[in-house]
Protein backbone atom coordinates (compact mmCIF):
# COMPACT_ATOMS: atom_id res chain seq x y z
CA UNK A 1 0.00 0.00 0.00
CA UNK A 2 1.26 3.31 -0.69
CA UNK A 3 1.93 5.34 2.24
CA UNK A 4 2.53 9.15 3.31
CA UNK A 5 5.35 10.21 4.91
CA UNK A 6 3.81 10.41 8.42
CA UNK A 7 3.06 6.87 7.68
CA UNK A 8 6.17 5.54 6.80
CA UNK A 9 8.13 7.56 9.81
CA UNK A 10 5.56 5.73 12.32
CA UNK A 11 5.71 2.45 10.53
CA UNK A 12 9.80 2.63 10.93
CA UNK A 13 9.03 2.67 14.67
CA UNK A 14 6.11 0.52 15.05
CA UNK A 15 7.28 -2.20 12.40
CA UNK A 16 3.53 -2.28 11.55
CA UNK A 17 1.00 -0.67 9.11
CA UNK A 18 -0.70 2.36 10.92
CA UNK A 19 -3.19 4.47 9.59
CA UNK A 20 -4.67 7.85 10.12
CA UNK A 21 -7.12 7.90 13.22
CA UNK A 22 -5.00 5.19 15.15
CA UNK A 23 -4.12 5.38 18.35
CA UNK A 24 -0.51 4.04 18.83
CA UNK A 25 2.29 4.20 21.75
CA UNK A 26 5.56 4.79 20.29
CA UNK A 27 9.21 5.90 22.05
CA UNK A 28 10.25 9.13 20.85
CA UNK A 29 13.59 10.09 19.44
CA UNK A 30 13.91 13.91 21.05
CA UNK A 31 11.89 15.19 23.62
CA UNK A 32 13.13 19.17 24.62
CA UNK A 33 11.66 21.71 26.88
CA UNK A 34 12.30 25.70 27.18
CA UNK A 35 12.43 27.99 30.15
CA UNK A 36 8.56 28.79 29.90
CA UNK A 37 7.51 25.38 29.93
CA UNK A 38 10.17 23.72 31.19
CA UNK A 39 10.02 23.92 35.22
CA UNK A 40 6.32 22.44 35.18
CA UNK A 41 7.46 19.63 32.90
CA UNK A 42 9.92 19.17 35.63
CA UNK A 43 7.78 19.09 38.56
CA UNK A 44 5.29 16.74 36.55
CA UNK A 45 7.95 14.45 35.94
CA UNK A 46 9.28 14.16 40.06
CA UNK A 47 5.53 13.45 40.54
CA UNK A 48 5.72 10.60 38.33
CA UNK A 49 8.56 9.21 40.89
CA UNK A 50 10.59 8.08 38.26
CA UNK A 51 14.00 8.36 39.42
CA UNK A 52 15.88 9.06 35.87
CA UNK A 53 15.28 10.17 32.76
CA UNK A 54 14.47 7.10 30.49
CA UNK A 55 16.72 8.60 28.04
CA UNK A 56 18.64 11.51 29.36
CA UNK A 57 21.10 12.05 26.56
CA UNK A 58 17.77 12.37 24.06
CA UNK A 59 16.55 14.86 26.83
CA UNK A 60 17.24 18.54 26.38
CA UNK A 61 16.49 21.80 28.38
CA UNK A 62 16.95 25.03 26.80
CA UNK A 63 17.09 28.86 28.27
CA UNK A 64 16.03 30.79 26.01
CA UNK A 65 12.86 32.77 26.74
CA UNK A 66 14.00 34.52 29.15
CA UNK A 67 17.56 35.00 28.43
CA UNK A 68 19.36 36.75 29.83
CA UNK A 69 16.49 36.72 32.56
CA UNK A 70 14.88 39.86 33.37
CA UNK A 71 13.30 39.12 36.49
CA UNK A 72 14.38 36.83 40.08
CA UNK A 73 11.71 34.77 39.54
CA UNK A 74 12.44 33.68 35.87
CA UNK A 75 16.13 33.77 37.25
CA UNK A 76 14.77 31.39 39.62
CA UNK A 77 13.70 28.97 37.29
CA UNK A 78 16.39 28.75 35.44
CA UNK A 79 18.51 27.74 38.60
CA UNK A 80 16.19 24.89 39.17
CA UNK A 81 16.36 23.69 35.19
CA UNK A 82 19.81 24.04 35.71
CA UNK A 83 19.60 21.66 38.95
CA UNK A 84 17.55 19.20 37.10
CA UNK A 85 19.94 18.80 34.31
CA UNK A 86 22.75 18.04 36.49
CA UNK A 87 21.03 15.52 38.52
CA UNK A 88 19.04 13.81 35.26
CA UNK A 89 21.97 14.21 33.42
CA UNK A 90 20.54 15.80 30.35
CA UNK A 91 21.71 18.26 27.79
CA UNK A 92 21.66 21.79 28.98
CA UNK A 93 21.82 24.49 26.97
CA UNK A 94 22.09 27.59 28.74
CA UNK A 95 21.40 31.45 28.00
CA UNK A 96 22.85 32.60 24.87
CA UNK A 97 22.88 29.49 23.19
CA UNK A 98 19.82 30.23 21.40
CA UNK A 99 16.42 29.36 20.57
CA UNK A 100 15.58 25.36 21.51
CA UNK A 101 14.09 24.87 17.79
CA UNK A 102 16.80 26.19 16.07
CA UNK A 103 19.42 24.66 18.08
CA UNK A 104 17.77 21.57 17.41
CA UNK A 105 17.74 21.70 13.56
CA UNK A 106 21.21 22.72 14.25
CA UNK A 107 22.38 19.63 16.37
CA UNK A 108 19.56 16.96 17.27
CA UNK A 109 16.74 16.79 14.77
CA UNK A 110 16.94 13.85 12.08
CA UNK A 111 14.97 12.61 9.41
CA UNK A 112 12.71 10.01 10.63
CA UNK A 113 12.72 11.16 14.28
CA UNK A 114 9.83 11.76 16.19
CA UNK A 115 10.41 14.88 18.21
CA UNK A 116 8.29 16.12 21.07
CA UNK A 117 8.91 19.91 22.35
CA UNK A 118 7.46 21.40 25.28
CA UNK A 119 6.61 24.51 22.80
CA UNK A 120 4.41 24.68 19.77
CA UNK A 121 7.28 25.62 17.46
CA UNK A 122 8.46 22.35 17.72
CA UNK A 123 6.89 21.29 14.33
CA UNK A 124 10.01 23.52 13.11
CA UNK A 125 11.43 20.20 12.53
CA UNK A 126 9.24 18.49 10.23
CA UNK A 127 11.41 20.56 8.08
CA UNK A 128 14.33 18.10 8.03
CA UNK A 129 11.69 15.00 7.27
CA UNK A 130 11.23 14.62 11.39
CA UNK A 131 7.74 13.88 13.02
CA UNK A 132 8.12 16.77 15.25
CA UNK A 133 5.15 18.32 17.51
CA UNK A 134 4.12 20.44 20.43
CA UNK A 135 3.02 19.36 23.52
CA UNK A 136 2.53 20.25 26.91
CA UNK A 137 4.58 19.96 30.15
CA UNK A 138 2.49 16.83 31.34
CA UNK A 139 2.90 15.34 28.09
CA UNK A 140 6.68 16.32 28.01
CA UNK A 141 7.19 14.48 31.35
CA UNK A 142 5.51 11.39 30.54
CA UNK A 143 7.61 11.35 27.40
CA UNK A 144 10.65 12.45 29.68
CA UNK A 145 9.95 9.80 32.07
CA UNK A 146 8.57 6.91 29.98
CA UNK A 147 10.50 7.05 26.59
CA UNK A 148 7.25 6.98 24.88
CA UNK A 149 3.73 8.73 24.45
CA UNK A 150 0.68 8.55 22.49
CA UNK A 151 -0.11 9.82 19.12
CA UNK A 152 -3.33 9.82 17.08
CA UNK A 153 -1.98 9.59 13.71
CA UNK A 154 -2.92 12.56 11.86
CA UNK A 155 -4.79 12.41 8.65
CA UNK A 156 -2.27 14.24 6.11
CA UNK A 157 -2.92 16.82 3.97
CA UNK A 158 -0.87 16.70 0.62
CA UNK A 159 1.00 20.91 -0.71
CA UNK A 160 2.17 20.90 -3.56
CA UNK A 161 4.52 23.80 -3.78
CA UNK A 162 5.09 24.25 -7.57
CA UNK A 163 7.65 26.68 -9.90
CA UNK A 164 10.40 28.97 -8.56
CA UNK A 165 10.43 30.98 -5.97
CA UNK A 166 10.51 34.49 -7.08
CA UNK A 167 12.87 37.13 -6.27
CA UNK A 168 11.89 39.01 -2.80
CA UNK A 169 9.74 35.90 -2.31
CA UNK A 170 10.43 33.80 1.43
CA UNK A 171 9.35 31.35 3.42
CA UNK A 172 7.49 33.56 5.50
CA UNK A 173 5.54 34.62 2.91
CA UNK A 174 4.51 31.46 1.50
CA UNK A 175 3.64 30.14 4.93
CA UNK A 176 1.47 33.23 5.56
CA UNK A 177 -0.32 32.52 1.90
CA UNK A 178 -1.40 28.90 3.66
CA UNK A 179 -2.67 30.35 6.96
CA UNK A 180 -4.53 32.37 5.12
CA UNK A 181 -5.96 29.59 2.75
CA UNK A 182 -6.67 27.08 5.81
CA UNK A 183 -7.97 30.14 8.75
CA UNK A 184 -6.65 28.84 12.23
CA UNK A 185 -7.77 25.63 12.69
CA UNK A 186 -8.55 24.48 8.84
CA UNK A 187 -5.96 22.06 9.19
CA UNK A 188 -6.19 21.14 13.01
CA UNK A 189 -5.36 17.69 13.75
CA UNK A 190 -3.82 17.20 10.90
CA UNK A 191 -0.41 16.86 9.05
CA UNK A 192 1.02 18.91 6.35
CA UNK A 193 2.96 17.28 3.91
CA UNK A 194 4.93 19.26 1.57
CA UNK A 195 5.64 18.75 -2.06
CA UNK A 196 6.08 19.35 -5.52
CA UNK A 197 9.02 21.34 -6.80
CA UNK A 198 10.65 21.44 -3.20
CA UNK A 199 14.19 21.15 -4.61
CA UNK A 200 13.55 24.78 -5.20
CA UNK A 201 13.22 26.06 -1.58
CA UNK A 202 15.85 25.93 0.44
CA UNK A 203 16.18 24.73 3.69
CA UNK A 204 15.83 27.69 5.77
CA UNK A 205 12.44 28.70 3.71
CA UNK A 206 11.31 25.35 4.92
CA UNK A 207 11.93 26.11 8.33
CA UNK A 208 10.30 28.78 8.10
CA UNK A 209 7.36 26.91 6.35
CA UNK A 210 7.41 23.86 9.00
CA UNK A 211 7.55 26.08 12.33
CA UNK A 212 4.33 28.23 11.05
CA UNK A 213 2.08 25.05 10.23
CA UNK A 214 0.99 24.96 14.19
CA UNK A 215 -0.83 28.20 12.84
CA UNK A 216 -3.27 26.68 11.02
CA UNK A 217 -3.48 24.15 13.36
CA UNK A 218 -1.81 21.37 12.06
CA UNK A 219 0.18 18.83 13.96
CA UNK A 220 3.30 18.76 11.66
CA UNK A 221 4.99 20.54 8.55
CA UNK A 222 6.97 17.54 7.40
CA UNK A 223 8.85 18.22 3.98
CA UNK A 224 10.74 15.07 2.12
CA UNK A 225 14.52 14.34 3.14
CA UNK A 226 16.51 14.80 0.24
CA UNK A 227 19.30 16.72 -1.11
CA UNK A 228 19.07 19.90 0.37
CA UNK A 229 18.49 18.46 3.65
CA UNK A 230 21.28 15.78 2.91
CA UNK A 231 23.57 19.37 2.27
CA UNK A 232 21.98 21.24 5.02
CA UNK A 233 22.91 18.11 7.84
CA UNK A 234 26.45 17.80 5.87
CA UNK A 235 27.21 21.76 6.45
CA UNK A 236 26.56 20.95 10.31
CA UNK A 237 29.09 18.13 10.37
CA UNK A 238 26.07 15.53 10.65
CA UNK A 239 26.98 12.99 7.82
CA UNK A 240 25.41 10.38 9.70
CA UNK A 241 21.98 11.62 10.26
CA UNK A 242 20.68 12.17 6.64
CA UNK A 243 18.48 9.11 5.72
CA UNK A 244 15.81 9.75 2.84
CA UNK A 245 12.16 10.27 3.32
CA UNK A 246 9.49 10.32 0.39
CA UNK A 247 5.70 9.98 0.12
CA UNK A 248 4.93 7.27 -2.29
CA UNK A 249 3.22 8.81 -5.14
CA UNK A 250 -0.23 7.37 -4.93
CA UNK A 251 -0.17 7.58 -0.97
CA UNK A 252 -4.08 8.63 0.66
CA UNK A 253 -4.23 12.50 1.48
CA UNK A 254 -7.64 13.99 2.85
CA UNK A 255 -6.76 17.23 0.78
CA UNK A 256 -4.54 17.60 -2.07
CA UNK A 257 -3.91 21.80 -2.84
CA UNK A 258 -1.00 23.49 -5.11
CA UNK A 259 0.32 26.64 -4.45
CA UNK A 260 2.23 28.24 -7.45
CA UNK A 261 5.25 29.93 -6.52
CA UNK A 262 5.48 32.15 -8.82
CA UNK A 263 1.99 33.57 -7.86
CA UNK A 264 2.71 34.29 -4.01
CA UNK A 265 3.36 37.90 -2.79
CA UNK A 266 5.17 39.56 -0.16
CA UNK A 267 1.97 38.74 2.30
CA UNK A 268 1.95 40.20 6.21
CA UNK A 269 -0.34 38.62 9.06
CA UNK A 270 -2.62 41.72 10.30
CA UNK A 271 -3.55 42.45 13.83
CA UNK A 272 -4.45 40.49 16.27
CA UNK A 273 -4.08 36.88 13.99
CA UNK A 274 -2.12 34.73 11.64
CA UNK A 275 -4.51 34.35 9.25
CA UNK A 276 -5.95 37.31 8.97
CA UNK A 277 -3.23 38.77 6.45
CA UNK A 278 -3.18 41.07 3.36
CA UNK A 279 -0.46 41.90 0.90
CA UNK A 280 2.57 44.56 1.98
CA UNK A 281 1.83 46.75 -1.00
CA UNK A 282 -1.68 47.09 0.39
CA UNK A 283 -0.86 48.07 3.80
CA UNK A 284 1.58 50.94 3.29
CA UNK A 285 -0.27 53.57 5.60
CA UNK A 286 0.53 51.50 8.37
CA UNK A 287 2.94 53.26 10.52
CA UNK A 288 5.43 51.11 12.63
CA UNK A 289 7.00 52.26 15.74
CA UNK A 290 9.55 48.76 16.13
CA UNK A 291 10.93 45.96 13.99
CA UNK A 292 11.87 43.07 15.68
CA UNK A 293 13.82 40.37 12.96
CA UNK A 294 14.49 37.14 14.61
CA UNK A 295 12.96 34.00 16.53
CA UNK A 296 12.19 30.57 15.70
CA UNK A 297 10.28 31.39 12.46
CA UNK A 298 13.27 33.93 10.72
CA UNK A 299 16.37 34.98 13.05
CA UNK A 300 18.37 31.99 10.88
CA UNK A 301 21.40 33.18 9.24
CA UNK A 302 19.77 33.55 5.53
CA UNK A 303 17.11 35.74 7.03
CA UNK A 304 19.70 38.51 8.39
CA UNK A 305 21.79 38.00 5.63
CA UNK A 306 18.90 39.37 3.03
CA UNK A 307 17.51 42.20 5.64
CA UNK A 308 21.69 43.62 5.63
CA UNK A 309 21.09 43.76 1.74
CA UNK A 310 18.34 45.60 2.21
CA UNK A 311 19.95 47.87 4.71
CA UNK A 312 23.14 48.22 3.83
CA UNK A 313 24.69 51.92 3.79
CA UNK A 314 20.88 53.15 4.86
CA UNK A 315 19.56 53.94 8.09
CA UNK A 316 16.31 52.85 9.90
CA UNK A 317 13.66 55.72 9.64
CA UNK A 318 13.20 58.19 12.36
CA UNK A 319 11.35 57.05 15.18
CA UNK A 320 11.50 53.68 14.06
CA UNK A 321 13.39 51.04 16.78
CA UNK A 322 14.92 48.02 15.00
CA UNK A 323 15.53 44.87 17.31
CA UNK A 324 17.66 42.35 15.78
CA UNK A 325 17.71 38.50 17.62
CA UNK A 326 20.25 35.98 15.91
CA UNK A 327 18.19 32.32 16.69
CA UNK A 328 21.39 30.96 17.99
CA UNK A 329 25.08 31.62 19.23
CA UNK A 330 26.13 30.19 15.82
CA UNK A 331 24.29 32.18 13.76
CA UNK A 332 25.37 35.18 15.89
CA UNK A 333 28.81 34.20 15.24
CA UNK A 334 28.37 33.42 11.29
CA UNK A 335 26.87 36.57 11.01
CA UNK A 336 29.47 38.24 12.44
CA UNK A 337 32.67 37.09 10.47
CA UNK A 338 30.07 38.03 7.32
CA UNK A 339 30.09 41.28 8.48
CA UNK A 340 26.12 41.51 8.53
CA UNK A 341 25.78 42.83 12.11
CA UNK A 342 28.37 45.61 11.48
CA UNK A 343 25.90 46.44 8.51
CA UNK A 344 22.65 45.96 10.54
CA UNK A 345 24.10 47.98 13.72
CA UNK A 346 25.54 50.57 11.00
CA UNK A 347 21.68 50.95 10.07
CA UNK A 348 20.63 51.61 13.30
CA UNK A 349 19.74 48.05 14.64
CA UNK A 350 19.91 46.87 18.51
CA UNK A 351 21.53 43.59 18.96
CA UNK A 352 20.05 41.39 21.22
CA UNK A 353 21.78 38.15 22.77
CA UNK A 354 20.44 34.99 20.62
CA UNK A 355 16.93 33.70 22.61
CA UNK A 356 13.52 34.34 21.92
CA UNK A 357 13.13 38.30 22.82
CA UNK A 358 10.54 40.25 21.58
CA UNK A 359 8.19 37.10 20.48
CA UNK A 360 6.47 36.35 24.00
CA UNK A 361 6.34 39.76 25.53
CA UNK A 362 8.86 38.80 28.41
CA UNK A 363 11.51 41.24 27.62
CA UNK A 364 13.31 43.08 25.47
CA UNK A 365 11.24 45.48 23.51
CA UNK A 366 7.62 45.58 25.28
CA UNK A 367 5.11 47.84 23.42
CA UNK A 368 4.33 51.13 24.46
CA UNK A 369 0.30 51.51 24.39
CA UNK A 370 -0.93 51.93 20.89
CA UNK A 371 2.59 51.26 19.06
CA UNK A 372 2.85 49.17 16.19
CA UNK A 373 5.20 46.34 15.40
CA UNK A 374 6.20 44.67 12.69
CA UNK A 375 8.30 41.57 13.52
CA UNK A 376 9.21 38.75 11.86
CA UNK A 377 8.23 35.92 14.13
CA UNK A 378 5.28 33.80 13.95
CA UNK A 379 2.26 34.57 16.58
CA UNK A 380 0.68 38.80 16.33
CA UNK A 381 -2.06 37.49 19.07
CA UNK A 382 -3.80 40.23 21.42
CA UNK A 383 -1.03 41.30 23.99
CA UNK A 384 1.60 38.78 22.56
CA UNK A 385 4.49 41.14 22.56
CA UNK A 386 3.65 42.26 26.39
CA UNK A 387 0.92 44.89 25.73
CA UNK A 388 -2.66 44.40 25.12
CA UNK A 389 -2.98 48.03 23.81
CA UNK A 390 -0.27 47.01 21.15
CA UNK A 391 -0.53 46.15 17.74
CA UNK A 392 1.60 43.36 15.65
CA UNK A 393 1.99 42.59 12.06
CA UNK A 394 4.09 39.61 10.74
CA UNK A 395 6.10 39.78 7.69
CA UNK A 396 9.30 38.19 6.39
CA UNK A 397 12.62 39.80 6.67
CA UNK A 398 12.78 41.57 3.33
CA UNK A 399 9.30 43.52 3.89
CA UNK A 400 10.60 43.84 7.67
CA UNK A 401 14.09 45.61 6.58
CA UNK A 402 12.46 47.20 3.74
CA UNK A 403 9.41 49.00 6.32
CA UNK A 404 12.26 49.67 8.58
CA UNK A 405 13.81 52.03 6.40
CA UNK A 406 10.58 53.97 5.16
CA UNK A 407 8.87 53.63 8.43
CA UNK A 408 6.01 52.52 7.16
CA UNK A 409 5.14 48.97 6.02
CA UNK A 410 6.47 48.98 2.69
CA UNK A 411 6.32 45.90 -0.50
CA UNK A 412 10.27 45.45 -0.41
CA UNK A 413 10.12 44.98 -4.05
CA UNK A 414 10.35 48.52 -4.10
CA UNK A 415 13.84 48.48 -3.08
CA UNK A 416 16.49 47.07 -5.27
CA UNK A 417 18.72 44.21 -3.50
CA UNK B 1 -20.04 12.26 35.93
CA UNK B 2 -22.15 15.51 35.29
CA UNK B 3 -21.02 19.01 35.75
CA UNK B 4 -23.19 22.02 36.71
CA UNK B 5 -22.27 25.59 36.29
CA UNK B 6 -23.26 29.17 35.14
CA UNK B 7 -21.62 30.42 31.81
CA UNK B 8 -19.11 32.84 31.12
CA UNK B 9 -18.90 32.99 27.38
CA UNK B 10 -15.90 34.24 25.39
CA UNK B 11 -15.48 34.31 21.56
CA UNK B 12 -13.86 32.22 19.18
CA UNK B 13 -10.19 32.15 18.58
CA UNK B 14 -9.40 32.43 22.29
CA UNK B 15 -5.25 31.72 22.09
CA UNK B 16 -3.46 30.94 25.13
CA UNK B 17 -1.92 34.36 25.22
CA UNK B 18 -5.66 35.65 26.17
CA UNK B 19 -5.45 32.84 28.84
CA UNK B 20 -1.88 33.65 29.89
CA UNK B 21 -0.68 37.24 29.03
CA UNK B 22 3.20 36.78 28.51
CA UNK B 23 3.55 39.61 30.40
CA UNK B 24 2.43 37.62 33.36
CA UNK B 25 5.52 35.05 32.06
CA UNK B 26 7.19 35.37 35.70
CA UNK B 27 4.62 34.11 37.29
CA UNK B 28 5.09 30.26 35.88
CA UNK B 29 5.67 29.37 38.41
CA UNK B 30 3.51 30.76 41.74
CA UNK B 31 0.01 29.07 39.75
CA UNK B 32 -2.19 31.11 42.54
CA UNK B 33 -0.47 34.37 41.17
CA UNK B 34 -0.91 33.24 37.82
CA UNK B 35 -4.50 32.43 38.33
CA UNK B 36 -5.52 35.91 39.17
CA UNK B 37 -4.69 37.19 35.81
CA UNK B 38 -6.29 34.04 33.57
CA UNK B 39 -8.67 35.92 30.78
CA UNK B 40 -8.08 39.61 32.43
CA UNK B 41 -7.95 40.64 28.47
CA UNK B 42 -10.92 39.36 27.68
CA UNK B 43 -13.72 39.24 30.94
CA UNK B 44 -13.51 41.69 32.99
CA UNK B 45 -12.67 40.72 36.55
CA UNK B 46 -12.49 37.15 35.34
CA UNK B 47 -10.71 35.52 38.15
CA UNK B 48 -13.87 37.03 40.99
CA UNK B 49 -16.72 36.09 38.22
CA UNK B 50 -15.11 32.41 38.50
CA UNK B 51 -14.86 31.65 41.77
CA UNK B 52 -16.80 29.30 43.33
CA UNK B 53 -17.46 27.51 39.79
CA UNK B 54 -18.64 28.19 36.15
CA UNK B 55 -18.70 26.70 32.92
CA UNK B 56 -16.29 28.51 30.51
CA UNK B 57 -18.02 28.70 26.65
CA UNK B 58 -16.13 29.66 23.51
CA UNK B 59 -16.71 29.67 19.67
CA UNK B 60 -14.47 27.92 17.28
CA UNK B 61 -10.49 27.12 17.91
CA UNK B 62 -10.49 27.78 21.77
CA UNK B 63 -6.68 27.74 23.26
CA UNK B 64 -5.35 28.37 19.61
CA UNK B 65 -1.44 29.24 20.38
CA UNK B 66 1.51 28.24 22.35
CA UNK B 67 1.55 24.85 24.73
CA UNK B 68 1.31 26.37 27.73
CA UNK B 69 -0.15 24.23 29.93
CA UNK B 70 -0.33 26.97 32.55
CA UNK B 71 -3.59 27.77 30.68
CA UNK B 72 -6.02 24.94 31.02
CA UNK B 73 -3.93 24.98 34.70
CA UNK B 74 -4.86 28.48 35.88
CA UNK B 75 -8.80 28.06 34.21
CA UNK B 76 -9.37 25.12 36.25
CA UNK B 77 -8.17 27.05 39.35
CA UNK B 78 -9.87 29.91 38.98
CA UNK B 79 -13.46 27.86 39.23
CA UNK B 80 -13.82 26.78 35.60
CA UNK B 81 -15.32 22.95 35.39
CA UNK B 82 -15.56 22.18 32.26
CA UNK B 83 -14.80 24.32 28.85
CA UNK B 84 -17.31 23.83 26.34
CA UNK B 85 -16.62 25.03 22.60
CA UNK B 86 -17.12 24.42 19.09
CA UNK B 87 -13.39 23.25 18.65
CA UNK B 88 -10.64 23.00 20.68
CA UNK B 89 -6.60 24.08 19.16
CA UNK B 90 -5.02 20.32 19.31
CA UNK B 91 -2.10 20.81 21.81
CA UNK B 92 -5.16 22.88 24.22
CA UNK B 93 -7.29 19.93 24.18
CA UNK B 94 -4.86 17.64 25.35
CA UNK B 95 -2.99 19.64 27.48
CA UNK B 96 -6.77 20.11 29.41
CA UNK B 97 -7.08 15.99 29.66
CA UNK B 98 -3.94 15.34 31.09
CA UNK B 99 -4.37 18.03 33.96
CA UNK B 100 -8.07 16.51 34.40
CA UNK B 101 -9.87 19.57 32.88
CA UNK B 102 -13.48 18.07 30.77
CA UNK B 103 -13.42 19.64 27.43
CA UNK B 104 -16.63 19.46 24.98
CA UNK B 105 -17.02 19.85 21.86
CA UNK B 106 -20.43 20.85 20.97
CA UNK B 107 -22.13 24.01 18.69
CA UNK B 108 -22.16 26.50 21.17
CA UNK B 109 -24.67 29.12 19.41
CA UNK B 110 -27.24 28.52 21.47
CA UNK B 111 -25.74 29.04 25.10
CA UNK B 112 -25.27 32.55 26.62
CA UNK B 113 -23.67 33.88 29.08
CA UNK B 114 -25.51 33.59 32.57
CA UNK B 115 -27.09 30.52 31.49
CA UNK B 116 -27.29 27.62 33.82
CA UNK B 117 -26.41 24.37 32.53
CA UNK B 118 -25.25 20.62 33.36
CA UNK B 119 -23.32 18.84 31.40
CA UNK B 120 -23.99 14.80 31.39
CA UNK B 121 -20.27 13.58 30.21
CA UNK B 122 -21.22 10.10 29.65
CA UNK B 123 -23.96 10.30 28.33
CA UNK B 124 -23.08 13.24 25.94
CA UNK B 125 -26.01 15.50 26.90
CA UNK B 126 -25.79 19.32 27.62
CA UNK B 127 -29.09 20.65 29.13
CA UNK B 128 -30.00 24.18 29.59
CA UNK B 129 -31.67 24.50 33.26
CA UNK B 130 -35.36 25.22 31.97
CA UNK B 131 -34.63 23.14 29.12
CA UNK B 132 -34.71 25.74 26.54
CA UNK B 133 -32.03 23.82 25.10
CA UNK B 134 -30.10 20.48 24.80
CA UNK B 135 -27.30 19.71 23.35
CA UNK B 136 -25.95 16.19 22.36
CA UNK B 137 -21.93 15.83 21.96
CA UNK B 138 -20.28 12.32 20.93
CA UNK B 139 -18.55 11.21 24.36
CA UNK B 140 -15.07 11.47 24.95
CA UNK B 141 -12.92 8.19 23.35
CA UNK B 142 -13.02 6.06 26.44
CA UNK B 143 -9.30 6.36 26.85
CA UNK B 144 -9.55 9.34 27.09
CA UNK B 145 -12.15 9.44 29.68
CA UNK B 146 -10.21 7.12 32.03
CA UNK B 147 -7.33 9.40 31.93
CA UNK B 148 -9.45 12.42 33.13
CA UNK B 149 -11.17 9.97 35.87
CA UNK B 150 -8.08 9.29 37.46
CA UNK B 151 -7.59 13.51 37.43
CA UNK B 152 -5.14 13.28 35.12
CA UNK B 153 -2.11 11.51 33.13
CA UNK B 154 0.22 11.82 36.24
CA UNK B 155 -2.08 10.64 38.32
CA UNK B 156 -3.28 7.36 35.55
CA UNK B 157 0.46 6.56 35.38
CA UNK B 158 1.18 6.48 39.39
CA UNK B 159 -1.95 4.49 39.38
CA UNK B 160 -0.77 2.15 36.17
CA UNK B 161 2.79 2.45 36.20
CA UNK B 162 2.46 2.44 32.55
CA UNK B 163 0.36 4.41 29.96
CA UNK B 164 -1.76 2.00 28.10
CA UNK B 165 -4.59 2.02 25.57
CA UNK B 166 -6.25 -1.23 27.35
CA UNK B 167 -9.20 -0.30 29.62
Amino acid sequence: MAKTMVQKIFERKTESDVSPGMMIIVPVDLVYVQDGTGPLSFRQFEKLEKKSLAFPENTAIFLDHAAPSPRKELSNDHIYLRTMASKLGCKLYDIGDGVCHQIAIESLVRPFDIVVGADSHTCTGGALGAFATGMGSTDIAVSMGLGKNWFRIPESILIKLTGKMPKYITGKDIIISIVKHFGSNGASYQALEFSGDVENIPIHDRLTISNMAIECGAKVGIFPSDEVTREFLEKNNRFEDFKELNPDLDAEYIDRLEFKLEEIEPMVSVPHYVHTARRAKNLKDIKINQVFLGSCTNGRLEDLRMAAKLLRGKKVAKGVRLIVVPASRKVYLDALKEGIIEILVDAGASIMAPGCGPCVGVHEGILGDNEVALATSNRNFHGRMGNPDSYIYLSSPLTAAASAITGYITDPREFDI
Amino acid sequence: MTISGRVIKVSDNISTDHIIPGRYFHLRSDLEKLSEHALEDVVENFHEKAKGGVILVGGSNFGIGSSREHAPIVLKMSGVKAVVAKSFARIFFRNAINIGLPVIMVDTSKILEGDEITIDLEKGVLREKRNSYKLNFPPLDIRIQSIIDEGGIVNYIKKHGDISFEV
